[in-house]
């Protein structure tokens, strides 16, 4: 059992708990029940008692989860509360999720990135579950009058000495006036009941019958639609308007102008749309306007440049290099990608001169809150920002620019507001993941590798490399170097921000280095890995004994030393967002294309919280990444997007997904990442199998553009 | 603007609206039925699937007037209890990511099999290929229409 120092100061925990104590019951709408047969077997609940922020009890036995951080697919609704759940000993069947509001005094980070919300949220999930069972069985005991040690609880049940049982709900109001325990116990992951028990979404019946539950389904009384005009281009300006026939549009009730803005307001979505086509603007330059042309220039020169100062430095590569027999120097190009969430970036906002009630979608509502606080000129505690469930997020809601918009228009109109974007709006108005450009050398002496110089830059990227990751540590002569190329066209994170293209171009520039050695790509990475445990070279930020785990699982998993007609492999490993994974991509053969057919998944991403909906992440990861470096394309000409809408910008579908076969390493170790790192590796193994059917080395993304017929 | 009459699961709406308003914005806006998604307005990611007298048609481009008196059915009319075969099979594989393009999924597979009870793999492939899925759940969608069939 663990023990670990309770992070719940007294002063906060009384703050959450004084309602509960104060006689609070809280108002409940039964018609909220997840499944109707709990309904009916059931009593519905009369009193709810809050124990702590996280939760709260009813005198039927039923528990309320809060689940704290945004859900965008990632599925944390249901796996946060299932660790709350775990520790506080109930069963899942009793359990009710609702969503948290943003709340700074009850939750730490709120955001859903990086893959980080269960990373980050182990501990206080499990100390906030714990610490409520500690505080109920207190109460037990001290109604019953006996030492707390003698007392066990199951699914919401204790029971002392004699038998004698007392329900959760029937010691709540009293658990809340307890002390808080200064240290709480934890479960030994054997003993875990709930966590690594496959659990469904605890949102599929909404999703399913289509209730609302979305940022776009928001409706309030009095509300107005808002669709708004933007500059047709980076680096351009509003440089007049006539607004005369929008305004005659029926539906449309106002335009406004919010810098080089124009917002059409309407009694429909549709109407707000046609609203904004009638708007007459006229534009002018007022930035350099840029083209992808212009950025490929000055990244290919980048690559050829000394950086000012190396990111890593080990040993000294230009004697490695002089002294080479063979360098092999490989240049991989990659271009903007738009997120392309299916719900399109949407928000609503109603600014009052009492508060500012902010509701929709977004994965950092805290930074969002101070944003529009200073935007309005408000403070933070008057502005509230509720979450709605995300149609995808991929790093494109964390912006929070449209909340901005909406809180914006909401404050000039006077109006409660819901801003919609159209597809078309969504794809031009972003902020793209960055083009970017990487340049490997490696040289190579007597059969061996003996030097590793990476360049990376990238559109707005700071840093386009991860300097650390391997094989850093595996070589004594290893230099890292990184430019940037400053831009006004927006970039940020984009699922797996830089990985989720260095990842495939250092693995296939290994594929390439392998081969040039005679060695097999799996024991290729195993021999260098090997080298990190015995005498690694300098700093070493990843556990190469977990990496060479994954990478063998991988290889045996998919039979890797055994040849089969038609059936051509590509191996591909990667650490990421604290996991490691390993995947190989099967290519065949139809009609003279290479197609891919099957990916071999093998994930140590620690103890798999919900393996249900972990298995849904790594294969949509792994597609994810596919359909980006088989078909994502976006391109600027003088600062306009060249792609709006999903008739020219081409997302993977169904019948180009090959089948995904998911293995996790047993592990007894902390969650590590997961929505993200089965995406980085995904690119490196279908073009390295690509290779290993055609010949052809891919060094460009999308892969459909290049010299090769794919099927 | 035109008063229209709609016949929306069973049940007969007014509107008054634009008769170029598309089908979609009607029933989302006016009605107030939400389960219907907005994705892209030009019938390429399937999101705002309906069915018009029992086929999937894409709702975002058709016109509300051209509608007449044909029945409408939406997600949240496909099965009084929420217990059509495809929805069962959506439980039971546990489809969702974010969710956002599963009405649209679930619409397309409901006509697919009210037309073709034992589709093969290729038939439900070529489908299922006029929806988009972000999240990329494209090997539980196919699962899930699979273990669909083999129930209705």
């Amino acid at each position: 059992m663990t023990v670990i120092k309770t992070k719940f100061d007294r002063r906060s925990f009384l703050k959450v708990s004084a309602a509960a104590s104060g006689g609070l019951v809280l108002g409940f709408n039964w018609s909220c029940t997840p499944s109707p047969e709990t309904a009916v077997k059931r009593q519905p609940p009369s009193e709810w008692f809050d124990v702590n922020a996280y939760l709260s009890v009813a005198d039927n036995g039923q528990v309320t989860i809060m689940s704290p951080n945004p859900e965008i697919g990632q599925n944390v609704k249901t796996s946060m509360p299932m660790i709350v759940a775990e520790e506080l000993d109930v069963s899942w069947d009793d359990v009710i999720v609702k969503q948290a509001g943003l709340n700074t005094d009850a939750f730490t980070r709120q955001v859903a990135g990086g893959s980080q919300s269960i990373r980050q949220g182990w501990e206080s999930l499990r100390m906030a579950g714990a610490t409520a069972r500690k505080m109920l069985v207190n109460a037990a005991a001290e109604k019953w009058q006996v030492d707390a040690s003698t007392l066990s609880v199951a699914d919401g049940i204790i029971t002392n000495a004699n038998g004698e049982t007392l329900k959760y709900a029937d010691v709540a109001s009293m658990a809340g006036t307890m002390e808080v325990p200064g240290e709480v116990e934890l479960k030994d992951p054997k003993d875990f009941k709930i966590i690594g028990s496959g659990k469904g979404n605890v949102d599929i019946e909404e999703i399913i019958t289509g209730k609302p539950l979305f940022g776009i389904d928001t409706k309030r009384e009095g509300m107005v639609y808002a669709n708004v005009l933007r500059p047709p281009a980076f680096g351009m300006k509003l440089k007049s308007f006539d607004d005369t026939a929008a305004r005659n549009v029926s539906g449309v009730s106002q335009v406004l102008q919010f810098g080089d803005k124009l917002a059409v307001l309407a009694n429909s979505t549709w109407a707000a749309m046609q609203g904004k086509k009638a708007l007459n603007a006229q534009w002018e330059k007022a930035e350099r306007l840029e083209s992808t042309d212009y950025h490929d220039q000055e990244m290919r020169a980048m690559l050829d440049k000394k950086a000012d100062e190396p990111r890593r430095n080990d040993g000294d590569v230009n004697t490695a290099f002089a002294a080479a027999d063979e360098v092999i120097e490989k240049v991989y190009e990659a271009p903007f990608l738009p997120h392309n969430c299916l719900e399109p970036m949407n928000f609503f906002a109603h600014v009052t001169a009492e508060k500012a009630e902010l509701f929709g979608p977004i994965q950092t509502p805290e930074w969002t809150r101070s944003r529009i606080a200073e935007l309005l000129g408000r403070e933070e505690k008057e502005v509230e920002i509720g979450l709605s469930r995300m149609g995808g997020g991929f790093g494109r809601r964390l912006y929070g620019d449209f909340a901005l918009e909406a809180a914006e228009i909401s404050d000039k109109s006077g109006k409660p507001v819901q801003l919609v974007y159209t597809r078309e709006d969504d794809m031009t108005a972003g902020i793209y993941r960055p083009a970017s450009k990487y340049k490997f050398r490696a040289s190579i002496k007597d059969g061996e590798m003996t030097g590793y110089h990476l360049v990376g830059t990238g559109v707005n990227m700071r840093n386009a490399t991860r300097e650390h990751n391997w094989p850093a540590a595996t070589l004594d002569n290893y230099l890292v170097e990184s430019h940037n190329l400053e831009s006004n066209i927006t970039t940020g994170a984009w699922r797996a921000p830089i990985t989720n293209f260095l990842a495939y171009a250092e693995q296939s520039f290994a594929d390439e280095v392998a081969e040039k050695l005679g060695k097999d790509p799996v024991q290729f990475r195993i021999d260098l890995l090997q080298r990190a445990i015995d005498n690694p070279v300098g700093e070493l930020d990843y556990d190469p004994a977990k990496f060479i785990g994954v990478i063998k699982l991988a290889a045996e998993k998919s039979n890797w030393n055994q040849k089969e007609e038609g059936v051509f492999k590509g191996f591909s490993a990667y650490y990421s967002h604290n996991s490691y994974v390993a995947e190989v991509a099967e290519v065949v053969k139809q009609k003279g294309k290479p197609v891919v057919r099957k990916m071999i998944v093998a994930i140590d991403c620690g103890i798999v919280v919900n393996p249900t909906g972990a298995i849904n992440q790594a294969m949509g990861g792994v597609i994810d990444g596919i359909g980006h470096a088989m078909y994502g394309d976006f391109s600027f000409v003088d600062g306009q997007p060249q792609a709006n809408n999903f008739d020219r910008y081409r997302l993977i579908r169904s019948s180009e997904a090959p089948k995904v076969d998911i293995h996790f390493v047993e592990s007894i170790n902390s969650p590590t990442g997961l929505g993200e790192p089965t995406l980085p590796p995904a690119g490196g193994a279908v073009a390295n199998a690509i290779y290993a059917a055609t010949g052809k080395r891919l060094y460009k993304q999308p892969f459909t553009k290049q010299d090769i017929t794919l099927g | 603007m035109a008063a229209i009459t709609l016949k929306i699961n069973k049940k007969s709406y007014e509107v008054d609206v634009d008769p170029q308003t598309p089908l979609l914005w009607v029933i989302r806006d006016h009605v107030g039925l939400v389960g219907t998604k907005f994705g892209c307005g030009i019938a390429q990611c399937g999101a705002c699937t309906v069915h018009l007298n029992g086929t999937a048609v894409r709702s975002c481009s058709l016109p509300v007037s051209s509608i007449g008196s044909s029945e409408i059915t939406t997600i949240e009319g496909l099965a009084e209890n929420a217990d059509h075969p495809v929805q069962e099979a959506w439980r039971e594989h546990d489809v969702p990511q974010c969710g956002y393009c599963q009405a649209g999924q679930i619409m397309t597979a409901a006509s697919l099999l009210a037309q073709n009870p034992n589709p093969t793999d290729d038939d439900i492939e070529n489908t299922m290929n006029g929806n988009l899925c972000r999240c990329a759940t494209y090997n539980k969608i196919k699962d899930a229409v699979k273990s669909a069939a083999q129930k209705s």
